[in-house]
């Protein structure tokens, strides 16, 4: 058995300990690690998660369990002090001595600390270990600001970490602009407008020659006299190489720091090693994760007798999302390095920046820049990175295909070349990929668990799913839309199976119909089309429900529940606010006023549920299905009887429409909304169905919805009398719940229909199918057989009695924790 | 910090198992999962009547540290079954506990058994 050393366990040197035990199953090599920090390897890139809440034991990149599972000696707090080349053997600074086949230095950086006069005073940190995290956190009780030195990547993460602390937040940068690595002036430009929309101050061009205050930092002095004054500075001036083990055991370092390797990753010594940010390639440190990983690969590769690649320098491309704001850059992203043209698109209002450089000749495209929006990052790199042709209109790379042209604009991944790395943290190729879907692993987890793509920082998951749907067509697979391996049907085959053939429950659907045991997709979409169907109470098949249907109530981070009982319209006289505020008070629950003109009561424990609808319904209140994928408010404002400008009484019809609909399943949620005039107060043009009063009566609109994709309603018709418009809704969500795919609002719903507005109107409006009366007929089913799901629960002992935490004590959750917050409470202790 | 996922050790199926009477049969429901308190661990047991069988595993969903997978939906994928988180939809297999998303987190099983009409849960007897 062969000994292997790693000094170092941060991120790359444990990626070094799993792709080691992967490749050597047989464990020829015994390993032992030493990490000078107290807890296994973390990862370091999600550090400012940490300040969000995230806990260590979120950030650790295995457990401890895995080391020992894998027979791996870690020792943490060891620091290695000598390396004895004549003797193999490492010195640690407890005085233990171990032996070496092969070394493996993986000793990383620290921060880079310039030379400041007065850089050792109270208040000064660097941000690098979670070490100085916590000494960061518990400084930044104490003070009000602090500036961050440095507006490099690293720099802006530290600057995210400060501003979660609550601290008014400056960064300071030698340079003339943010990023200055990586992006341009105008990016960078983009960049400091959003943060400072944050309210991050950014001081550019600034050169630090002093820190002020005695003993402790009370602020900078700057070359050009100009000063700051804050209560804190984190250095994050970029990074040194931990090669301090090289002088004594006489391997070269550099004179920038690193430990000089060949191609091989070999220091002088063959059996010898370094890896990451402790490695001088050809001069260069390489500052990121992706790299270090595939160094280590490299080495692994050696060690085990595999074909080993030469590391010949690595892309610096990069996308990260930075305080909210989008950032990529890639290739040649300055456009340095040969001739090159520039395509521009700049938007300052919705703050985004893209900026492509292509080859002199118009042929290829060199790198860019993204501000803003980087969804088409991982395209442009591809083409980049594979010479791929560009597109007639190069334009349409950063604009996307305009006008009639089509949406092809050579960016599918069809276009690929077998050997584009789609993923790079584990550095697999669209051949790996494609051999694998090929080989069984045609759906995503499958073919993430054979081929570790995605599983670093995910951001190459949608191309991977594109690539899974194009490759499983080329293969001549008919790419049904089944919704899940227990179901060979899509939604709509399923419900019609179940109105046919009289369907009840989830199991036997599940015995004539299907395979396996269900899921937690079939589940919920069978339970929602026996809603749908029959509109039997949903409790009666508690265990196919998604926990917020299954518990009546929206869960919450730590695992208690929000309660939102119905108000329809936003109506509610004083008598009733005050009994929500007296259950409030009584259970302990925090408030907030919903979007929707509702309120939402939350932090309930499982155990009180049913002893608040209890109080809630004997004040005549009812379930708001806010939990429920089913109709949620109808949304109104004022209307005729109070305001000067109304021409209909907006509250009654939504009123009306909300009761009319109330508990109504579907494949997603609905909203309505009613305005009493053209001045459109309800914004009933941002929900599923929107009416809008006219001097003759509603106009009728449908498929918006608000959300991350915003869409605007479109006219169905206009000038309605009650009734008509009453019936054309029902119709038109008979319609929508029959014939959707599971979880599409009906916006995307419509996105997808052929024929678009026009045959869904000529379906509703002009009945073209002839199934008008049986769609207000299905509708009529579902309103005369409403009954309140609370209701039921409260008086009935069984159901009541399912909810509790556990089965064997009468006790809380005991993990269930609070924190004060303006006066309410909130759940503590959520990880990331 | 690590505290509270390292509780969850597994039995051994050795000699030194200890069966903790957990509650009737009765008390899980159908093809669902109840949670069970056994000193300072949090167990969630399923009643996997489609199976016929029983399982158990930690309560602690190690994805968001969140005391909840009694309260997951249960099923097969490709016949292993398996426990989706109702936070995030993280599964897990019933089976080893290992993570079937690709993600590095398992968690910790338990073995059971139904004697009597109860549920008995095996702890490592030195916990």
């Amino acid at each position: 058995m062969q000994k292997v050393i790693v000094i170092g366990n941060g991120m790359v040197g444990y990626k070094f300990c799993e792709k080691l035990m992967a490749a050597d199953p047989d464990r020829r090599f015994k390993v032992t690690v030493f990490g000078e920090e107290p807890w296994p390897a973390y990862d370091r890139v999600h550090l400012s998660a940490y300040f969000s809440g995230s806990k260590a034991a979120d950030l650790l990149m295995a457990p401890l369990s895995w080391y020992t599972d894998n027979g791996i000696d870690l020792r943490t707090k060891e620091l290695i002090v000598q390396i004895d080349r004549a003797k193999k053997c490492v010195h640690s600074h407890l005085g233990n001595i171990m032996e070496y086949d092969y070394l493996v230095l993986a000793t990383g950086s620290s921060a880079f600390v310039p030379q400041i006069a007065g850089v050792e005073k109270k208040g000064v940190f660097v941000y690098r270990t979670l070490e100085d995290l916590d000494a960061m956190k518990s400084f930044g009780k104490q003070v009000r600001s602090a500036a961050v030195l440095g507006g490099g990547l690293l720099g802006l993460e530290a600057a995210k970490a400060v501003m979660d602390m609550g601290l008014q937040t400056h960064v300071v940068e030698f340079a003339s602009r943010l990023m200055p690595r990586q992006l341009d002036e105008s990016g960078a430009g983009i960049l400091q407008a959003k943060l400072e929309e944050l309210g991050i101050t950014i001081h550019l061009n600034k050169q630090t020659s002093a820190i002020k205050g005695n003993g402790k930092l009370a602020g900078l002095e700057f070359v050009d006299g100009n000063s700051l004054d804050v209560d804190m500075l984190v250095i994050s001036a970029g990074i040194r190489s931990r090669d301090e083990l090289g002088a004594g055991a006489g391997l070269e370092t550099a004179p920038r720091g690193g430990f000089v390797v060949n191609e091989f990753l070999q220091t002088c010594d063959p059996s010898i090693f370094a890896i990451g940010e402790a490695a001088s390639c050809a001069g260069m440190v390489y500052g990121l994760v992706a790299p270090g990983y595939e160094m280590a690969a490299q080495v692994v590769n050696q060690l085990t007798q595999q074909k080993a690649k030469p590391f010949m320098g690595f892309d610096m491309s990069t996308k990260l999302k930075l305080i909210g704001v989008e950032v990529a850059s890639f290739g040649d992203a300055l456009g340095e390095l040969e001739p090159s043209r520039s395509i521009v698109y700049e938007n300052k209002d919705k703050g985004i920046y893209k900026r492509i450089n292509i080859s002199s000749d118009g042929k290829r495209l060199l790198g860019g820049v993204l501000v803003g929006d980087s969804s088409t990052y991982n395209m442009l790199l591809q083409m980049v990175q594979n010479d791929m042709p560009l597109p007639p209109e190069p334009e349409d790379l950063i604009l996307g295909a305009r006008g009639d042209k089509g949406g092809s604009n050579g960016m599918g991944v069809e276009n690929l070349p077998a050997t584009a790395q789609v993923c790079s943290c584990e550095n697999v190729t669209k051949a790996d990929l494609c051999g694998s879907i090929q080989a069984g692993a045609t759906e995503i987890g499958a073919l993430k668990t054979c081929t570790k793509a995605g599983t670093g920082c995910g951001g190459c998951l949608p191309l991977i799913n594109d690539l899974l749907m194009v490759e499983l067509k080329s293969m001549g697979k008919v790419v049904k839309n089944v919704i899940c391996e227990h179901f060979d049907y899509s939604r709509q085959e399923l419900l019609d199976l179940v109105k046919i053939k009289g369907i009840r429950s989830y199991d036997s659907l599940l015995d004539e119909f299907g395979h396996g045991d269900g899921c937690e997709t079939c589940k919920p979409l069978v339970a929602s089309i026996l809603a749908s169907t029959w509109n039997e109470l949903i409790t009666k098949q508690d265990t196919i429900q998604d926990t917020n249907d299954r518990f009546l109530a929206n869960i919450q981070k730590g695992g208690t529940y929000s309660v939102v009982p119905r108000i329809p319209g936003g109506e509610i006289t004083p008598e009733k606010l005050i009994v929500i505020g007296q259950v409030a008070q009584k259970y302990g629950l925090y408030t907030k006023i919903t979007g929707g003109q509702r309120i939402d009561l939350f932090g309930a424990r499982v155990d009180h549920l049913p002893d608040i609808w209890e109080e809630l319904i004997n004040a005549g209140f009812e379930s708001g299905h806010a939990y429920g994928k089913s109709l949620r408010t109808v949304k109104s404002c004022v209307g005729s009887t109070w305001c000067r400008y109304g021409v209909q009484d907006s509250v009654s019809f939504a009123i009306q429409v909300e009761e009319r609909y109330r508990g109504l399943r579907s494949p997603h949620k609905l909203k309505g909304g009613v305005s009493g005039c053209t001045r459109e107060c309800a914004e009933a043009q941002s929900k599923d169905f929107g009416i809008i009063a006219t001097e003759k009566g509603w106009n009728l609109y449908v498929c918006g919805n608000g959300g991350s994709k915003p869409q605007q309603t479109i006219l169905l018709a206009n000038d309605l009398d009650t009734d008509t418009c009453l019936s054309y809704i029902d119709r038109f969500l008979m319609f929508y719940i029959k014939t959707a795919e599971p979880l599409n609002r009906t916006a995307t719903w419509l996105n997808k229909m052929e024929g678009g507005i026009d045959y869904l109107r000529d379906v509703i409006v002009n009945d073209c199918l002839g199934i008008g009366a049986e769609l207000e007929r299905e509708m009529a089913f579902m309103i005369d057989t409403y009954a309140c799901e609370w209701k039921e629960v409260v008086n009935n002992p069984e159901l009541r009695a399912k909810f509790k935490h556990f089965v064997n004590v009468e006790e809380p959750d005991p993990q269930v924790a609070f924190g004060p917050m303006r006066g309410q409470k909130i759940p503590v202790g959520w990880a990331g | 910090m690590l505290a509270e996922i390292e509780k969850y050790k597994k039995a051994e199926l050795s000699s030194d198992i200890f069966w903790f009477k957990a509650a009737a049969t009765n008390a899980f429901p159908e093809n669902g999962g109840a949670c069970v308190k056994y000193k300072d661990l949090q167990i969630a047991v399923f009643n996997f009547t489609r199976r016929g069988e029983w399982y158990a595993c930690q309560n602690l969903c190690p994805h968001k540290m969140q005391m909840i997978l009694s309260r997951g939906m249960i099923g097969s994928c490709e016949n292993e079954p398996k426990v989706a988180c109702p936070f995030h939809k993280k599964t897990f297999s019933l089976k080893d506990g290992k993570n079937l998303n690709g993600d590095e987190c398992t968690i910790t099983t338990y073995p059971v058994k139904v004697e009597d009409g109860f549920v008995f849960v095996g702890f490592d007897s030195h916990y």
